[in-house]
């Protein structure tokens, strides 16, 4: 039976081995590609020139601050519109759950170009009244992040007893927003997180509705750029795709220290 | 139905504690009445504990009270004060879960020093109140520890001493033994109990479970759909229930067939006066309390003890009736000691006051 056992697990760990390889692959690949076509210099030589040229061009500065600041404000708006909106319901007003869920999916099962040909002629109003700023995409990444951001939320949310603490704060003498801030909200954190995980990495992929609407974000100057210099576009490329994994990481280990922290308050029991 | 208006609290002050008025009380949800005109009085520092079976009003009309729901109409007072439109965190009132209610992400103490938080109570009597407050319910070792390193019945002190720390005007425990097992409920039933008379914070008490009603509340008010059947000291209202719902949800019965006249029901070969609220003329059930039935072994009697069940220093024999009726009788162990199943025994009945209905 052992020996039975121990085959099974050597099994298992080549499985395993095998998965994380193909998948390592499937991602790294085609990385390496990137970083091999970025690099290449005149004769066969290698050289960083084209990473070096993303701080010099100004277009592409300003699609990077403009996607990155895009990505802050709407993981804001969307953890201030979600977080309150979906404590409201579990606690008051239950029935409306279903309601709240269909209005926050709904995004998902409109076509991007559907949505900008109806969101155009609004998007009038919004510049007369915040301008022309590229910011002012954050109310429609908001909408767009809505389906990803509400799983996760509401997996959060159903893993606490929202009603019960909500009560127990009210009775205690909390308002409202402390409830929220200082009940709900630490211990939804990891549904927080991976709200804003998926958020900001939507935001800054999104190019149909950046460019539609003739925002200068970071995909749309990608796209330009691409048309000019296939070097400079493939390296900020992979420094996007790059930093998005390290942001994706640092937010995962995040996680998990909290997790484990959890673990070993456990075990000192 | 007897009138549920009537239920003004016996002058018992204790404490600090505050009068407390629910007066007619409404709420539907739909077609469903939840509370029917729900009226208690509360005296200073007493424990009500309302009872009644699942869907009865008792966690609505708490909630209510707490400012956790909303009423259709009726009024609240609170030491003569008129607090229906005053929000739960203006309230000052501390609650009890049923539910494990301690924020997770706060340590025992930290739990214990929230509502003093919210008051803008400084650091160190903050932490000096929680400490207190914990060794109240005996947990002064567990002040670092979260929630989920705690038991249940730990959990549920915790909760207690965070109710408590912010001396509430009334104190509401909504069920908060129930996800116990047995030997903590006991526990910390008598632990409740004895902080309760020495805060002195006039209390109420929401249970489905009738011993920890009687053994806690000052006074017993048993709901039933939306209404107070009665409202009573432990002792009335099992020996004087003044209403068919309280003498059959209240305590054991035997339902035995009688005869009623006169304000008497003859029951078992015994006459017995008739409380009242009672069906009093022809064939009636009348509602006999499992100690008011005596057993005596008597050789060719017609009636038979069907079963024993050893009870500790008490004993249940289950005795069956010519008539094919199941008659439980309760009695010292000692004295069911010789009735083993099969004994032929001689049936009588305490002349103690009994309800009877129709049949």
């Amino acid at each position: 039976m052992t020996a039975t056992r121990g085959s099974g697990q050597t099994r298992q760990r080549v499985a395993r081995a095998a998965i994380i390889l193909l998948i390592g692959g499937y991602l790294l690949l085609p990385m390496f590609a990137m970083l091999d076509f970025s690099t290449r210099g005149p004769g066969g030589s290698r050289t960083l020139d084209s990473f070096i040229a993303i701080g010099s061009n100004r277009d592409l500065l300003e699609g990077i601050f403009n996607s990155l600041a895009t990505a802050v404000l709407t993981v804001m708006g969307m953890l201030l519109l979600l977080v309150p909106t979906m404590t409201w319901t579990i606690v008051r007003v239950p029935r409306m759950r279903r309601v709240v869920e269909f209005l926050c999916l709904l995004p998902l099962a409109i076509p991007a170009i559907v949505l900008v040909v109806g969101i155009a002629p609004v998007y009038r109003g919004v510049t007369f009244l915040f301008g022309g700023s590229a910011l002012t995409l954050v109310f429609i990444d908001i909408i767009l992040v809505l389906p990803f951001a509400y799983r996760a939320l509401d997996g959060a949310l159903r893993s606490i007893d929202v009603a019960t603490l909500a009560d127990a704060g009210r009775s205690l003498g909390a308002s409202w927003p402390r409830v929220i801030r200082q009940i709900i909200v630490p211990n939804i954190r990891p549904g927080i997180l991976s709200a804003s995980v998926l958020a900001v990495a939507l935001v800054l992929g999104e190019f149909t509705i950046s460019s539609l609407l003739n925002f200068d974000t970071l995909q749309v100057t990608i796209n330009l750029i691409g048309k000019r210099d296939a070097f400079i576009s493939v390296a900020v490329c992979l420094a996007a795709l790059t930093f998005a994994f390290v942001l994706i990481y640092a937010i995962a280990a995040f996680g998990s220290a909290d997790q484990r922290r959890r673990q070993v308050a456990k075990e000192d029991e | 139905m007897s009138e549920p208006a009537a239920t003004t609290a016996p002058g018992d002050a204790r404490g600090r504690g505050v009068a407390v008025q629910m007066l007619d009380m409404k709420r539907s949800y739909g077609s469903v009445q939840a509370l029917v005109g729900l009226s208690i009085e509360m005296a200073p520092g007493e424990l009500v504990a309302l009872l009644g079976p699942s869907g009865c009003g008792k966690t609505t009309a708490l909630r209510a009270l707490a400012g956790l729901d909303d009423l259709d109409s009726g009024r609240i007072l609170v030491d003569g004060r008129d607090i229906s439109n005053v929000p739960a965190n203006k309230r000052d009132m501390g609650m009890v879960f049923q539910a494990y209610s301690l924020f997770p992400n706060m340590t025992a103490r930290d739990n214990v020093a929230y509502g003093l938080l919210l008051r803008g109570v400084d650091t160190a009597t903050r932490r000096r109140r929680a400490g207190e407050m914990l060794e109240l319910v005996g947990l002064e070792t567990q002040v670092d520890k979260y929630p989920h390193q705690m038991s249940g019945g730990q959990q549920q002190r915790v909760a207690l001493a965070r109710a408590l720390a912010i001396e509430p005007t009334v104190l509401l425990l909504d069920e908060p033994l129930s996800a116990l097992d047995a030997k903590v409920r006991r526990q910390l039933r008598e632990e409740i109990r004895r902080i309760q008379i020495m805060v002195g914070t006039t209390t109420l008490f929401v249970t489905h479970d009738q011993e920890e009603a009687l053994a806690l509340g000052d006074r017993v008010g048993v709901m039933s759909a939306g209404r107070l059947e009665q409202i009573a000291r432990p002792t009335e209202l099992y020996d004087r229930p003044a209403t068919r719902f309280v003498a059959e949800f209240v305590g054991l019965t035997n339902r035995v067939a009688g005869t009623a006249r006169d304000g008497r029901v003859a029951v078992l070969g015994t006459s017995l006066p008739l409380l009242e609220g009672s069906d009093a003329t022809g064939s009636v059930t009348a509602l006999i309390r499992p100690e008011s039935v005596r057993l005596s072994a008597e050789p060719g009697a017609a009636n038979h003890v069907v079963a024993v069940s050893f009870l500790g220093s008490l004993s249940r024999a289950q005795v069956q009736l010519p008539s094919g009726e199941l008659v439980v009788a309760q009695m010292a162990a000692a004295d069911v000691a010789d009735l083993a199943p099969g004994t032929a025994v001689r049936v009588t009945v305490l002349p103690a006051p009994v309800f009877a209905v129709a049949p």
